[in-house]
């Protein structure tokens, strides 16, 4: 190590503790902010964690494989929270089953309301073909949405890209635009977070309350099933 | 808490092997959450079942945990973003404003439908 002063920032650079470090670190300060505001909807810790290392990566020249080598613990653990969605919806199991009425009506209003306002709102705009395919699937978690994509020949990264994007603007909206529509239930709340917004529109409702976050993770669940064939759909009957 | 973790892989375990097996149009975590409701729901009924993670509390426990920090577990995948955003080059703009006008309409369709049928039928658990 001694030839070369820079080879000790090589090894760490190249070593997965060092983007797994600064992926904790610039959580828990996004996530202390975050909290000091008394979790408004603005200073959203994803947002904020995602456009500070993203910096970082670009000043230090680092490649996102090199950065995922680290970050994939973190990224890993998507599947296990899901799987752990099931402790707070059997915790509050007879609410949910009181429930299922308006949460199956909702869930057909809200996927093909997700759907088809994506198309009909790229079409309008004048966005190639390519791009509305890519688009169509974005309220749902980014796995389903980049096989829905592939199935139809769309680009599957760019439906990532949507995906993300638009789980982090439906995060931030939520709380505003609900507060403005007077609706105080949180159940509807939740369940409208989860299904436009998937999983962070999901982790933003548990952050406001439980039953939002309850309602929020089995919107996003059931959303899933439903666009995979409502995607297909939509886009013969709507896509020129 | 290992074993309680155990459970919730080993229900994500055969919930992605199901869904890649049989092909079915959901992801495998989505099952595997529905096993282990379906595993805490049959503890309940089956006293026999409530042993090791599946008593006082074990998985619980261990999922409120996973569950504590859901947003940082976005983070790796949202980095991922910022590094494509060339990708939104040439229609960036367009895009941005076509998801969020979507994303706005589809939050209201769904809140109010929601509570539409909810006050139809009555439900009156609403806070």
């Amino acid at each position: 190590m001694k030839d070369n002063p820079f080879s000790l920032w090589v090894y760490l650079s190249q070593s997965p503790l060092l983007w797994l470090t600064v992926t904790l670190l610039v959580y828990a300060a996004t996530d202390a902010v975050s909290l000091a505001t008394r979790r408004h909807p603005l200073a959203n810790p994803v947002l904020h964690a995602m456009w500070i290392i993203g910096a970082f990566l670009l000043l230090t020249g680092t490649s996102y494989t090199t950065y995922f080598a680290g970050a994939q613990f973190v990224h890993f653990l998507l599947g296990p929270a899901t799987v752990a969605l099931a402790v707070p919806l059997y915790e509050n199991r007879r609410r949910v089953a009181a429930s299922i009425a308006p949460m199956l009506v909702a869930l057909f209003a809200g996927s093909v309301t997700a759907v088809v306002s994506v198309v009909l709102l790229a079409e309008l705009a004048g966005l190639p073909r390519e791009v509305v395919l890519s688009l169509a699937p974005k309220s749902v978690t980014a796995g389903v949405a980049m096989g829905i994509a592939e199935s139809l020949h769309a680009d599957p990264s760019l439906a990532a890209v949507a995906v993300i994007l638009t789980g982090i603007m439906g995060a931030i909206i939520v709380t505003p635009l609900m507060n403005r529509t007077g609706v105080t239930d949180y159940r509807a709340r939740g369940f409208a977070a989860g299904l436009a917004a998937h999983g962070i529109g999901t982790a933003r409702a548990f952050q406001v309350d439980e039953i939002a976050g309850v309602f929020s993770g089995l919107a996003m669940s059931l959303n899933a099933l439903v666009t995979s064939f409502l995607v297909p759909l939509a886009v013969t009957l709507l896509v020129r | 808490m290992l074993a309680s973790l155990g459970i919730i892989l080993l229900c994500q375990l055969i919930g992605e092997a199901v869904a890649r097996g049989l092909g079915l149009p959901l992801p495998g975590p989505v099952l595997g959450l529905l096993l282990l409701l379906i595993l805490l729901l049959a503890r309940d009924r089956f006293t026999g079942l409530a042993y090791g993670p599946l008593s006082k509390g074990g998985v619980e426990t261990a999922s409120k945990g996973l569950l504590a920090h859901l947003s940082l577990l976005f983070v790796p995948a949202g980095v991922g973003v910022v590094q494509e955003l060339d990708l939104l080059a040439s229609h960036g703009i367009a895009i941005v404003l076509v998801l969020a006008l979507s994303v706005v309409v589809t939050l209201l369709a769904t809140v109010l439908t929601f509570r539409l049928v909810s006050r139809l039928l009555k439900h009156g658990d609403a806070r």
